[in-house]
């Protein structure tokens, strides 16, 4: 997070020792990137081709965009487990919409436009974080519970609204309801590339100003750090609790649309484990799950980080049993060198301190002893 | 170390029985980052004896009672347990050699019974599972040793206080405790509870069990000791045995070498009255009681009040609901001449009152953020221009800000966590100025901040007061109660009791005035202490 007005301080020792720290800490994913794709890269030829990249590309995406809402959440310290099933329940309402909608005491079906459709279904997603947000800031109610029971309730109301079938023929849309789009708009490649990369860059550029550039983004590092000491600052604490969840909301509902686009079709498992997999990107990004650490830029990579691995693992032929272990193993272990790193952070400032110390007591015996050689009960440092 | 120390305390190895050193700390250090909590202390704990420590927050108390009980372990120096070394890397290490510690905070389980919460982690198995009737005899035997009639099967949530405060000395003593260290046991006890407390420790010393202790009420202290030491600054700065001691000497011993500051001359220019407290109450729904009862005070422009009291008198509750994070029970609270008792914190800082809070590491500081992030958290709507921080501007204001009070730093970018306390109390005091208050409140300003730095934390406040800025600040010590305030305003048992003019007031007159602990009459006729606006010369 350096700046033009952060640059121009004196470079004091201190102070490139952090920036170089921290830069290690984002390096080690950005390095575990470069290494699984040059593994694969070597294994299989087609790894790198533009075809499969632009796969990559869509997956790392609905994964990236997930993963920047869950980031602003784990920065406050908490969890939403909730994203998987709000993509499920956005796609479902978005699937409904397009079939229309009897209005009650008539005989009227509605069918909204294209535009207000994805409104309507990002808001839906807004909504469920919203409702998230406020039991978890006012009621005080403990996140994993709270977006946990929402993980299911979602997901119910997901397979109610899709009522046993997939909407799949209705998604085309129909020539003069004005509904008509979803795939040539949010399954197009523009410039070659997928439109959900091209979200998801837009989005990682609000975030990062959003956390950088606005009172929002100390506030929600402040929060996720010390809420006792952010609150007695005059940090609107429960404002920032319950925005960062109506903001994975928000995420979700993109994604939502974005998938049924993609897979042509709005089915009840729509999103399924999307919340773990945007976890595991904020982690292996460097994000502490006590909150107040992660940057945007570290999601992102964390996001690749995954997706190059899948993507690998299937085209190398690894069976995808193994798959599920693998990719697990690297999320444990991404996390385990952050801790190992810190360990070894704070062993090295103890010995410091120690030496220190010594030192000063050593100084200290020594001028006793100089000023008063005869006196014996002086005692030994150890 | 100071000179006149005495020097009779050295051990007469083998000599056996009651006074023998059976717990000795040789030249421990302990050092938080760049905090020196400790600084070579040399202690011994005696067989049948009471230790008891005196000290100011942040004078090294805690910290070596964490070492001797296993919860840190001392950066340099070592302990010895009966004359061989010992390294103790955790509590149950140190519970298994005989060293236990009542904490200030109950540890203990109150959906538990009395039975359970005592053999809880160390419980009596049989083959058929856990041995409850073996337990509770136990259990009863303990009692009658402190002669307490407490039932093993009650559970602990039914017990008064006091009671609990029992069963805590029962787990540590049915641990076979021959050490036995106390940390402010009878903060939560009445006057008889205390007195039931004392012949049980009377008791444990004919036991042979060494006892530490420390507490803030130190006539209770002095009347319980046979050991005194005292810690200033992370020093042991004084030995002495009980029969030589009284207040006067513990006091002047604790606070050591006049500071030096002294503000009692500067000029006095107030304004109009800024903050008006008026009949304010707040109840504390956990304990069902009211800290603060009745309470009416009023601070004006350019005037530095001090609120003196020990340490539960309720001053914590007081600024806490001043600054906005409690609700008040009763009464109003008046800024500017607008009742703001329905704003939130943010709302009062907005309107021009912050609070620097007690806690510095708890509730001041964001500790993953720099020095500059911490700075600028409470003003940050002065930079914002389109929804945009304006960052050059911000980062030039703290850069000012840091120069303007004197902190020392690297810069605006190094980590909060590598300033000493009393740079770490500046960035807090900092952080609430720039944004432009009209009232600072201060929560023991001075806590674990060394004697230097407190010098230059008061000419901090009292520049700021000369610029029109009304000063409430809280402290537990009489000297920077006397020298470092317009008026002394005394706090004891959630009432304010009496006023001071610290030009001519003395040291004694102010404390015994916070010590009277005298229950208030009837609580809901309580005499309100209705501290007049004294006009001062």
């Amino acid at each position: 997070m350096t700046t033009t007005a952060e640059t121009d301080v004196a470079a004091t020792p201190k102070r490139f020792n952090i920036n170089f720290g921290a830069l290690i800490m984002e390096g080690r994913a950005l390095v575990a990137l470069l290494v699984i794709i040059a593994i694969f890269a070597l294994m299989n030829d087609n790894y790198l081709s533009s075809g499969n990249l632009a796969t990559i590309a869509k997956d790392v995406a609905f994964n990236a965009i997930i993963a920047l809402g869950m980031l602003l959440v784990i920065l406050k310290g908490g969890i939403d487990l909730s994203v998987g099933s709000t993509v499920g329940l956005t796609g479902a309402v978005a699937g409904n919409l397009f079939q229309g909608v009897s209005l009650p005491l008539t005989d009227a079906v509605m069918y909204p436009s294209l535009w207000v459709i994805v409104v309507l279904a990002v808001g839906v997603g807004m909504l469920v974080g919203w409702v998230n947000g406020i039991l978890i800031s006012r009621l005080n109610l403990a996140p994993f519970i709270v977006t946990l029971g929402m993980l299911y309730v979602g997901r119910g109301l997901t397979q109610v609204l899709l009522g046993g079938t997939n909407i799949t023929n209705e998604l085309r849309g129909q020539e003069g309801l004005n509904n008509e789009g979803l795939f040539t708009i949010f399954a197009s490649s523009p410039l070659g590339v997928p439109i959900s990369a091209w979200v998801m860059v837009a989005l990682a550029v609000v975030f990062s100003i959003l956390l950088t550039r606005t009172p929002f983004g100390r506030w929600l590092y402040a929060t996720g750090s010390n809420e006792r000491a952010a609150e007695l600052s005059g940090v609107p604490v429960k404002r920032v609790k319950t925005r960062v969840y109506i903001f994975t909301g928000m995420c979700a509902g993109m994604v939502g649309i974005l998938q049924i686009a993609n897979i042509r079709s709005a089915t009840a498992d729509l999103g399924s484990l999307y919340e773990l997999n945007a976890i595991a990107a904020v982690v292996i990004g460097g994000a502490a799950l006590s909150g107040g650490r992660g940057t945007v830029r570290g999601t992102i990579i964390g996001a690749f980080v995954i997706g190059f691995l899948t993507n690998g693992l299937v085209i190398v032929g690894v069976s995808p049993f193994w798959q599920t272990v693998i990719t697990g193993a690297v999320i444990i272990l991404a996390v385990a060198m952050d801790q190992i790193q810190q360990i070894i952070q704070r062993r090295r400032a103890d010995a410091r301190a120690v030496a220190q110390v010594r030192r000063e007591s050593q100084q200290q015996e020594d001028e006793e002893a100089a000023e008063e050689p005869l006196k014996s009960e002086g005692q030994k440092v150890h | 170390m100071p000179a006149g120390q005495p020097n009779g305390l050295e051990n007469t190895p083998g000599s056996g029985g009651s006074g023998e050193v059976v717990l000795r700390a040789v030249n421990v250090s302990k050092t938080y980052g760049v905090t020196r909590a400790l600084k070579g202390v040399n202690f011994e704990v005696r067989r049948g004896e009471v230790t008891v420590l005196f000290g100011e927050n942040g004078a090294g108390k805690s910290t070596l009672m964490k070492i001797l009980s296993g919860v840190e372990q001392p950066t340099a120096g070592h302990l010895e347990l009966d004359g061989e070394v010992i390294e103790l890397m955790s509590t149950t290490d140190a519970v298994a050699r005989g060293i236990s510690i009542i904490h200030q905070e109950l540890n203990l389980n109150p959906n538990l019974k009395v039975r359970d919460n005592i053999f809880l982690g160390r419980e009596i198995m049989s083959i058929r599972g856990i041995d409850f009737a073996e337990q509770s005899r136990i259990t009863r035997q303990m009692m009658q040793r402190l002669e307490e009639p407490i039932s093993p099967d009650t559970y602990v949530q039914d017990l008064r206080v006091g009671q609990q405060q029992i069963v805590e000395i029962a787990r540590a003593l049915s641990t076979d405790a021959r050490i036995l260290i106390m940390d402010e046991p009878t903060s939560a006890l009445s006057t008889t509870e205390v007195h039931v407390l004392f012949k049980i420790i009377r008791e444990l010393k004919r036991q042979n069990v060494a006892i530490v202790y420390i507490s803030h009420h130190l006539e209770e202290a002095i009347e319980i000791a046979d050991r005194a030491v005292v810690f200033r600054d992370g020093e042991l700065v004084a030995k002495e045995d009980a029969g030589d001691i009284n207040l006067p000497w513990v006091v002047r011993t604790m606070v050591g070498r006049e500071a030096d500051y002294d503000f009692r001359e500067e000029p006095r220019h107030y304004g109009d009255v800024v903050l008006s407290i008026q009949d304010v109450s707040v109840y504390d729904p956990v304990s069902e009681k009211f800290p603060v009862e009745h309470v009416s005070l009023d601070v004006r422009e350019g005037e530095i009040v001090c609120l003196y009291g020990l340490m539960g008198a309720g001053r914590t509750e007081l600024m806490e609901t001043l600054a906005g994070r409690d609700k008040v029970a009763g009464g109003r609270i008046m800024l500017d001449g607008t009742d703001i008792a329905g704003t939130n914190v943010s709302e009062r800082i907005e309107r021009g009152m912050g609070l620097v809070p007690e806690d510095r590491q708890r509730d001041g500081l964001i500790k993953l953020q720099s020095v500059g992030k911490n700075l600028s958290l409470a003003g940050l709507s002065w930079w914002v221009r389109n929804g945009l921080l304006q960052r050059v501007a911000e980062t030039l204001r703290v850069r000012e800000q840091i120069t303007d009070i004197g902190i020392k730093t690297a810069g605006p970018d190094a980590p909060i966590t590598s300033l000493s306390g009393g740079n770490a109390q500046k960035v807090v005091i900092g952080k609430i100025l720039l944004t432009d208050p009209r009232v600072l409140l201060l929560d023991e300003p001075t806590r674990g901040v060394d004697v230097g730095a407190k010098g230059e934390i008061f000419s901090l406040i009292f520049k700021q007061a000369r610029q029109g800025l009304a000063v409430l600040f809280v402290t537990s010590d009489v000297g920077e109660a006397l020298t470092a305030s317009h008026r002394i305003v005394v706090m004891s048992r959630g009432h304010l009791v009496t006023e001071f003019d610290p030009r001519r007031a003395t040291r004694e007159e102010v404390m015994a005035a916070a010590e009277d602990s005298a229950p208030p009459l009837l609580s809901t006729d309580a005499p309100r202490a209705q501290v007049t606006n004294g006009a001062d010369a």
